[in-house]
């Protein structure tokens, strides 16, 4: 989102809650996040797919609700009307290929309304299909799954990013050897996927609550949460949604103080901070010890203030839209350990791998032959978790390293805390509860944490490496 | 109670007025504060205030740079922010260093070369003395734009910090008056260099279209926060210039300077015969000259690229065709005559191998061959008569 997309949702925002009675509210939100998905996707080189990559989004949620609505609640007129509006929408888009250029949201001209019609008939021939096969909602749940998760490899996989390039650079008519992964921005996708693939795991076990088709599109794509989270749960974005009241002014206060302090954190120390922010290229020219610490706290910072300023921007316009989005920092860096720098830092994506990885995986073990070795349970789903949260980021041995080194890191501090407890009689509570003892676990922790940013940072392992050796006097 | 304020992220209970009013005063406060900013105009004062020299070792070379993120540099009009951020601001004020200032272009600056293989580098790694036992310490302020108005600019800017001589590099392409304002750094300092027009009675037109007013808007704090970015990514950038001693992105490729030449005789538009002394700012020379005092000022035709490709018969290089470039020698060598200039023609001073991507810009031991020239050129200034 930039300075122009911010301020102009917040000023449609604010018109809604001046004007807008609950109903509407509602449909506002809905029609503003569905133009949203289109207006905030960015240009790519492949020709039209500012256009396809946000119709797949929307296709995939409608299909997600398709398969997983409760069949018993039937489709009221809200739902008929909304998903009629839906399938519409694209055709709109489509249309205004024929206004002069630059008059259409998309960042380039959309495809000719013919193709639109093809592949949306297609789409509604599916969605019937789906439909008639009740029964096997629960297998199409899982293939659904199973389409997601391999988008997104495919996304996050350079090698197979660009083979996709490849392969539409064909469809497209546009010569293959300019294929690159950057092709494939698919804005939001990373969240959309964690946010449908909450609902598919929820209906197969039969925990998703009955969702109507407006809350559970706007819950996947509610406009100020596309780009950079944060994740809610459906069935609590949907509560709001139904019981969305427009704000008291000082609701509408703190909402639009909360965009002002996020724009403060990401326009200007974010992208002030950035400047110095290690990358590979001031990691390898950077002589200096000193400096380079600097520069990696530089990259810890600038990441913080990037990310939480975001994710302020994302909670104050839904504030002043009646929707309280769940908190996804919580001063991260002045926590005293690692265990709670993970309670803290992007909190909505590690509830998301708690509930769907970590839990299910320790349960499993539990009932496992190693379920009389605690330590060893806690080490795998611990190393599974932060692995496969390092790896969302992105298919590279970087982002797997930067998990693990959290891992272990989440293990230690556990079998300190265990060790610690059992002689917490011998240890004098003036020396546990002491500032220095505070302010030593706080230095540790932030600068375990900005250490572990280097794997993050940095492109290769070699890099990284070499570079964590330099800053403590090695390779000079 | 409401979500919002169980989340207790500074809810208070306020009004609707209340809103509206903090609005309006924002508003207000907004507008005050850039009236105020614009009719102050501090910005001559921010670029003053710099942590290099203090926090940051200070640069080598003026600030320039197409893309920081690369280069660890920036390119910028701020003259005072530009030696603020120069290590010729922290230079040792006593008398134990004979300071030499080298101002030219690109060639001085040191295109495509590390910061420590510039001309001044390339002279301070002598470790020259005077006779009394001063240190000769030359500093860099070649800019990479050609504009003798531009060197005049500078070498005015830099006798505040009292220089004990000053070499200054030239070629025919600084010269031609049509372009002398053709540099964004003139033409974004435009009362600097219309003052410096007015005092020196250099023929050059104070009211050029080229230059860029600021109108009342631009003096504002929105109007000028391009110029406050960059004067706080110039900051921003010491760290990594402390860092690194990057300053310069010097690729590993690049297109060499032009062996086969067009067979083009128009030198600025000028066809041979045309070209008079009228149309070279010689004046401009002069003007430094004189703003030096008694401080010397030793005036050198740099080298340049002399190619021996297709049609080299009628073009030294990409630049000159060899009927301008002769005409410029001899005009030059006689303004210098005529005006008591110490002027050293070093056109040929470097062999053609020693030439990168431009007919002006020396490798490493061009660099070096022709500081080793300079500096037999300081020995005459350093040892008692």
């Amino acid at each position: 989102m930039t300075l122009i997309h911010i301020l102009i949702f917040s000023l449609f925002v604010s018109a809604l809650v001046l004007t807008a009675s609950q109903k509407w509210r509602r449909w506002s939100l809905f029609i503003i996040s569905l133009v949203s998905v289109y207006w905030l996707q960015p240009a790519v080189s492949l020709r039209q797919f500012s256009f396809w990559f946000p119709t797949a989004s929307i296709g995939l949620t409608v299909i997600a609700w398709l398969i997983t609505r409760h069949r018993e609640r039937g489709l009221s007129r809200e739902d008929l009307a909304a998903l009629l509006f839906t399938a519409l929408f694209p055709l709109l888009i489509s249309l205004s290929r024929f206004l002069p250029e630059g008059w259409q949201i998309t960042a380039s001209r959309p495809p000719s309304i013919y193709l639109v019609v093809i592949v949306g008939s297609i789409l509604v021939i599916l969605g019937f299909a789906g439909e008639w096969l009740t029964k096997w909602s629960r297998l199409l749940s899982v293939l659904l799954g199973v389409v997601v998760i391999g988008v997104f490899i495919v996304l996050k996989i350079e090698t197979l990013s660009v083979w996709a390039s490849s392969l539409l650079r064909g469809v497209t008519g546009q010569s293959r050897n300019l294929a690159a992964s950057t092709d494939l921005y698919w804005l939001g996708f990373s969240y959309i996927a964690l946010r449908l693939l909450h609902v598919l795991r929820d209906y197969q076990s039969g925990r998703l609550p009955a969702v109507s088709f407006l809350d559970f599109f706007t819950f996947v794509l509610f406009f100020p949460a596309i780009t950079a989270g944060p994740i809610d749960r459906v069935e609590k974005f949907a509560s709001k949604m139904q019981n969305t009241v427009a704000p008291s002014a000082s609701e509408y206060f703190a909402g639009t103080k909360r965009i002002v302090l996020g724009v403060f954190q990401k326009f200007v120390l974010a992208d002030g901070l950035a400047i110095i922010a290690l990358n590979s290229t001031n990691a390898t020219l950077t002589r200096s010890i000193p400096w380079l610490w600097v520069l990696v706290f530089s990259f810890s910072l600038r990441l913080y203030f990037d990310f939480s300023g975001y994710t302020d921007v994302a909670i104050g316009i839904g504030q002043i839209s009646g929707i309280q989005l769940p908190e996804n920092f919580d001063r991260p860096y002045l926590k005293t350990n690692i265990g709670t720098f993970w309670n803290s830092w992007h909190m909505t994506l590690a509830n998301w791998f708690r509930a769907y990885v970590f839990n299910p995986l320790t349960r499993a073990l539990r009932k496992g032959r190693l379920r009389s070795n605690p330590a060893l349970i806690i080490l795998i789903g611990q190393l599974v978790t932060m692995t496969l949260i390092g790896l969302w980021h992105g298919v590279t041995w970087n982002f797997a390293l930067w998990g693990i080194w959290h891992a272990v890191g989440l293990f230690i501090h556990n079998r300190w805390a265990v060790f610690l407890n059992a002689r917490r009689d011998r240890i004098p509570p003036a020396f546990q509860t002491s500032k220095a003892m505070r302010a030593a676990s706080l230095i540790l922790t932030f600068n375990f944490v900005a250490l572990g940013w280097v794997w993050f940072a940095l492109p290769s392992v070699q890099m990284s490496w070499e570079t964590l050796i330099r800053m403590f006097g090695g390779y000079r | 109670m409401t979500e919002t304020q169980r989340v207790g992220k500074g809810v208070m209970k306020i009004s609707w007025g209340f809103i509206w009013r903090v609005l309006l005063k924002t508003f207000v406060l907004f507008a005050a504060i850039n009236i105020v900013y614009a009719l102050l105009n501090p910005l001559p004062v921010i670029g003053r205030l710099s942590l290099y020299n203090v926090l940051f070792p200070g640069r080598l070379r003026l600030p320039y740079g197409d893309d920081p993120d690369r280069s660890f540099n920036i390119t910028l009009s701020h003259l005072d922010a530009m030696f603020a951020a120069h290590e010729i601001q922290s230079a040792d004020q006593s008398e134990e260093e004979f300071r030499v200032l080298v101002i030219g272009d690109s060639s001085v600056w040191g295109f495509l070369l590390d910061p420590t293989q510039t001309l001044a580098a390339q002279i301070n790694q002598s470790e020259m003395q005077t006779d009394d036992g001063r240190t000769v310490r030359a500093y860099n302020l070649g800019y990479p734009t050609m504009s003798v108005t531009k060197d005049l600019l500078i070498l005015e800017r830099g006798l505040i910090n009292h220089p004990d001589l000053i070499i200054w590099l030239v070629t025919l392409e600084s010269f031609p008056k049509v372009s002398q304002l053709d540099s964004p750094f003139l033409q974004l300092n435009p009362d600097l260099t219309r003052e410096l027009i007015t005092r020196h009675a250099l023929d050059l037109d104070t009211e050029d279209e080229r230059f860029e007013d600021p109108t009342f808007w631009n003096r504002t704090i929105v109007g000028q926060r391009r110029e406050l970015a960059q004067l706080f990514k110039l900051q921003m950038l010491g760290v990594l210039w402390s860092g690194s001693g990057v300053d310069h992105e010097i690729p590993e490729t690049y297109n060499e300077r032009l062996e086969d030449l067009p067979a083009d005789l128009d030198f600025h538009n000028f066809m041979p015969g045309k070209l008079s002394t009228n149309e070279l700012a010689f004046d401009v020379l002069e003007a430094g000259v004189q703003a030096a005092g008694d401080i010397p000022v030793v005036i050198i035709n740099e080298p340049v690229f002399i190619s021996k490709g297709e049609n080299s018969d009628i073009r030294y290089n990409f630049y000159y065709p060899r009927w301008a470039y002769d005409f410029y020698r001899e005009e030059l060598r006689f303004q210098a005559a005529g005006r008591g200039w110490d002027y050293v023609d070093m056109w040929e001073a470097l062999p053609d191998t020693e030439f990168t991507d431009s007919a002006i810009h020396y490798t490493p031991l061009g660099s070096r061959i022709l500081a080793q020239n300079i500096i037999e050129l300081i020995q005459e200034f350093i040892q008692e008569p």
